[in-house]
């Protein structure tokens, strides 16, 4: 178990341009689970491969137990990796897969099949041992893919988005798997995802990448409640986050705390809309609205209210809403950069 | 995806014309050539008389005959053996670019494209018994000495070796081409698991990469087989098939008998001998390509 | 969220804080093969730089070297060539174009060309008009007949011309085609076809079957769609197959030696081996002019079309 530090971590894939990651500083804790958060392109998995050792920066250093390992192969680094596609080998058995890793690194034999029997038993695959990996499922080809990495007993676990090839409905069940796996084996992970409810599930502290920048590190209640700027107010959270353009600053507020006026507590901004579309989906509301005169008016806002409120509105009302003003957060327009707040005028 | 009822007909009428050429002109030689092998025909003969094993027989009771068989096989698999680790290391060395690639893979494929006779005399010149470029090497670096210089093409065993080079050297590119489409068809993922894993470069060579392209190799070989097997050109154009029959194999063998020396159920009953070899080259190819479906 | 085995955790959120977390890192152990290492791919298994270009430059040399040699000799006068004590890699006297006028004024050079040229041209053709059709039905118009047949097609590529030389001459000389070049207009589409539909199929596949399911639905017939889509769209597919069966009417060696005696009907794959010489003296400078003449154009077009030809048969091979 150790702490992954990355020092101005770079990667310039191409000259002359923005890199693929941009000097990003981190620091995890021993045995955390750290999720790298970010939409496609934001360098996640390129600054999760060259913690790796498959890639190598161009500029910044990679600290491992303390230990700078940025010119060091990926072997020599006590780190185990788990990648979307599993990449089992497709002619070895189970067995061989597992065992691989030990054969490689000159484990002696009598050694080999307990370990391999130990880590198939902690991934409950006890009985597939024999089987080639093209006769397994997606799961458990996942879990041979993790039994193979827990064998070497590594101090730094790397995930890269394992869950996305699996089906939805698979998915859920597979996440509290791991979960439940991290928490037995208490390994440093560090698991990349374009999900953010994955993300926000299991992660100890998020990293929301964008562009190869991280935005904000912090625990799902830090980047969810208190995001640093506009592209993590935005991207966690579904719907997102509304933005009402407020001349000198953004204000935002996320859907579910835009009430009906009669359930707003506290000091609260009042606003006027007509609702355009109201979706029922069973647990709760979807409101889509847009704001009846002032200022704002014409801008829309969505808002989610739990069904337990059983508040009419129909489609095409004209209803008043109301945002707690403790829920509202400031950002500036240029940068989008979370800034004090401030009373402001609504209508 | 239904096949409309015409279909059927367009198909079978699109698909005729080059089924019956090919029929035709391969399908009758075939059968005709089995028929000379068990006849009596010459090139001036007019009639046929079935003449069961007699050709075979004698054909079998020549010992040049025998020597050309042998030097079929041995040639065939020296050479192949010499391809498939050449083609493997160059395909490894390939794989990856680097600047220039482009003009080291043209200058490698000149071998396979350049054709076979036109390559073949370039390489006698090379192997000349005087003016042998490779010889006043091999005299300048005192590995030979000025009077002594090797007989590539006069002398038996060097002629062999002389043959096998140049097939190897032709068949070299090809066999790279089909290994280096298996090798970029691995997945990048699994490579990197091994490295990660802590397998050095070796290992995940001879343990994953090599298994993994297993039929790919299979191909390269199969078809390496087949086309050094059944080549008359490289023997034809270096050496003859001599020095005193030393290096001739199956098809120069059955052009020296059937052609040049008229006996056309001669030169049929010697190449019939190719036959189990391609049949089971076939067999062999059909089972690789059977099993590289079910991955 | 609850954390695992870890230690206590710190409080305060965030990145990273003082940079003095712990001794002054020392650096790992030195990369076994030497610091000196290009970024490029060293991260897996991969062996350094310096020995792949040595097995690159290795190879290269070994395979391209006749070639090279092949142009030297065809540019050294006559005696510089024959001269034992000459370095034959240097010219000792002044390159010459005496070879190259030999061979164009003298010999039957230009003509073998010629004759290849139009081999190739009219064999290529009935190959196209042919296979294409053919191809087209095995990629969409069969079931399992038509997978059986496509495979049946391919084995017959692996009938070798050794087997069937000796029946095709007499079929030859029963057509009256002897020494004639169209005898082997007339028999070399029996490999150029098989390979041909082979490599169409291929190409065809990759075509959307819903782009014609579109066409037919707007009113044209399947041949029309066949005719007026597809071939288009696969004309760089068609392209390949084009420069492929001409290299492979090119390097035909057997059937041209046994069908053709004469040599003003002969074929340059023929000709330049077995006319190039006087009695049992080969004309070495012009021997090599010619070869190299009628190689490096092939290899040229062939390289180019070469990545295409993969990406063809790798598409058939993953149904």
């Amino acid at each position: 178990m150790a702490i992954v530090e990355t020092r101005d971590l770079t990667k310039v894939f191409k000259q002359g341009q923005l890199g693929a990651v941009n000097d990003v500083n981190l620091l995890t804790r021993e045995g955390e689970f750290m999720v790298f958060l970010g939409p496609s392109g934001s360098g996640k998995t390129t600054l999760l491969r060259m913690i790796a050792g498959l890639e190598e920066p161009t500029r910044g250093d990679v600290l491992i137990g303390g230990r700078v390992v940025t010119r060091l192969p990926p072997r020599e680094r006590r780190i185990a990796m788990v990648f979307q596609s599993y990449a089992l080998y497709p002619h070895l058995s189970v067995y061989k897969n597992i065992v691989f890793p030990l054969r490689a690194q000159k484990v002696p034999k009598e050694e080999r099949r307990p370990k391999v029997e130990w880590a198939a038993g902690l991934l409950g695959i006890g009985d597939l041992l024999d089987r080639k990996p093209r006769e397994l499922s997606g799961g458990e080809r996942q879990r041979v893919a993790l039994a193979r990495a827990i064998v070497r007993e590594p101090s730094v676990f790397l995930l890269d988005e394992p869950l996305s090839n699996l089906d939805a409905k698979l998915r859920a069940s597979a996440r509290d798997e791991l979960t439940q796996f991290h928490k037995r084996i208490g390994t440093t992970t560090i698991y990349v995802t374009h999900d953010q409810v994955e993300a926000m599930a299991m992660g100890d502290r998020i990293v929301v990448l964008d562009k190869g920048l991280v935005r904000q590190v912090g625990s799902p209640r830090e980047v969810y409640d208190d995001p640093a700027d506009t592209f993590v107010a935005t991207f966690l959270g579904s719907p997102p986050m509304n933005l009402v353009d407020h001349g000198e600053v953004l204000a935002g507020f996320r859907p579910e705390h835009l009430l009906p006026a009669a359930l707003a507590t506290g000091p609260s901004v009042a606003i006027t809309a007509r609702v355009t579309n109201v979706e029922y989906l069973g647990n709760e509301r979807v409101l889509y609205a847009q704001i009846q005169g002032g200022r704002f008016d014409g801008q829309r806002l969505i808002g989610r209210l739990p069904s337990v409120y059983h508040v009419e509105i129909a489609d095409g009302e004209v209803v008043p809403l109301a945002i707690p003003e403790r829920h509202l957060r400031f950002f500036g327009k240029d940068d989008g950069r979370r800034v004090e707040p401030r009373s402001l005028a609504w209508q | 995806m239904a096949v409309r009822h015409g279909d059927r007909w367009l198909g079978a009428a699109m698909f005729t014309p080059a089924l019956l050429y090919i029929a035709g002109l391969v399908g009758v030689p075939l059968i005709l050539a089995f028929l000379y092998s068990v006849g009596d025909v010459t090139v001036g003969s007019v009639g046929y008389h079935f003449v069961g094993l007699a050709n075979f027989r004698s054909v079998l009771q020549n010992p040049a005959f025998r020597g050309a068989l042998l030097h079929s096989f041995i040639f065939t698999v020296s050479a192949q053996l010499i391809v498939i680790v050449g083609a493997n290391v160059l395909a490894v060395a390939l794989r990856n670019p680097f600047r220039g690639r482009g003009l080291v893979r043209f200058l490698c494929l000149l071998p396979w494209v350049a054709p076979i006779s036109l390559g073949a005399i370039g390489w006698k010149w090379i192997l000349d018994s005087i003016y042998s470029v490779v010889n006043w090497g091999l005299v300048r670096l005192h590995l030979v000495k000025p009077f002594d210089t090797p007989m590539w093409l006069g002398e038996p065993t060097l002629a062999m070796i002389s043959v096998i080079l140049v097939h190897a050297w032709r068949m070299l590119p090809f066999s790279t081409v089909i290994l280096l489409a298996g090798l970029t068809a691995i997945p990048r993922d699994i490579p990197e698991a091994a490295a990660v894993d802590g397998a050095s470069f070796w290992r995940t060579h001879f343990e994953i990469t090599l298994p993994m392209m297993k039929p790919v190799i299979a191909v390269a070989l199969l078809f390496g087989i087949i086309f050094t097997f059944t080549d008359m050109t490289v023997v034809y154009i270096l050496t003859r098939g001599g020095p005193y029959d030393t290096t001739h194999v199956l098809p120069s063998y059955a052009f020296f008998a059937g052609i040049l020396g008229g006996s056309l159920a001669e030169g049929a009953a010697v190449s019939v001998f190719l036959v189990p070899i391609l049949v089971l080259v076939a067999w062999a190819m059909l089972r690789v390509a059977h099993r590289t479906e079910v991955v | 969220m609850s954390g695992g085995l870890g230690g206590p955790r710190p409080a305060g959120q965030g990145a990273v804080g003082p940079r003095a977390t712990g001794p002054a890192a020392p650096v790992g152990p030195a990369d076994p093969a030497g610091p000196a290492r290009p970024a490029r791919g060293w991260r897996v298994p991969v062996p350094p730089a310096v020995l792949r270009g040595v097995i690159v430059l290795g190879f290269a040399a070994a395979l391209a070297f006749p070639f090279l040699w092949m142009g030297i000799t065809s540019f050294k006068q006559t005696t510089d060539l024959y001269n034992t004590k000459n370095n034959p890699f240097l010219f000792n006297l002044p390159p010459t174009l005496e070879h190259l006028k030999l061979l164009f004024n003298e010999t039957l050079f230009l003509r073998w060309l010629l004759n290849t040229a139009f081999a190739g041209t009219v064999v290529v053709t009935i190959t196209l008009l042919l296979g294409l059709p053919a191809a087209y039905a095995l990629a969409r118009l069969t079931g399992r007949w038509g997978e059986r047949l496509g495979i049946g097609i391919f084995l017959t590529y692996l009938i070798p011309p050794t087997l069937l030389f000796i029946p095709m001459s007499r079929v030859v000389a029963l057509l009256g085609l002897q020494d004639s070049l169209w005898s082997i207009i007339l028999v070399y589409p029996t490999f150029t076809l098989p390979f041909s539909i082979w490599l169409l199929m291929a190409f065809f596949k990759s075509v959307p079957r819903e782009l014609e399911d579109a066409a037919m639905v707007d009113g044209l017939t399947r041949f029309q769609a066949f005719l007026q889509l597809v071939i288009p769209i696969s004309l760089s597919g068609i392209l390949t197959v084009v420069i492929f069966s001409f290299t492979l009417v090119t390097q035909e060696f057997v059937y041209a030696l046994t069908f053709i005696s004469s040599a003003a009907h002969q074929t340059v794959s023929v000709g330049v081996p077995i006319y190039l010489v006087r009695g049992d003296v080969y004309y070495w400078g012009s021997l090599m002019a010619a070869c190299l003449i009628a190689s490096l154009p092939v290899a040229v077009l062939y390289n180019l079309f070469l990545d295409r030809f993969i990406a063809g048969f790798t598409v058939g091979a993953v149904k």
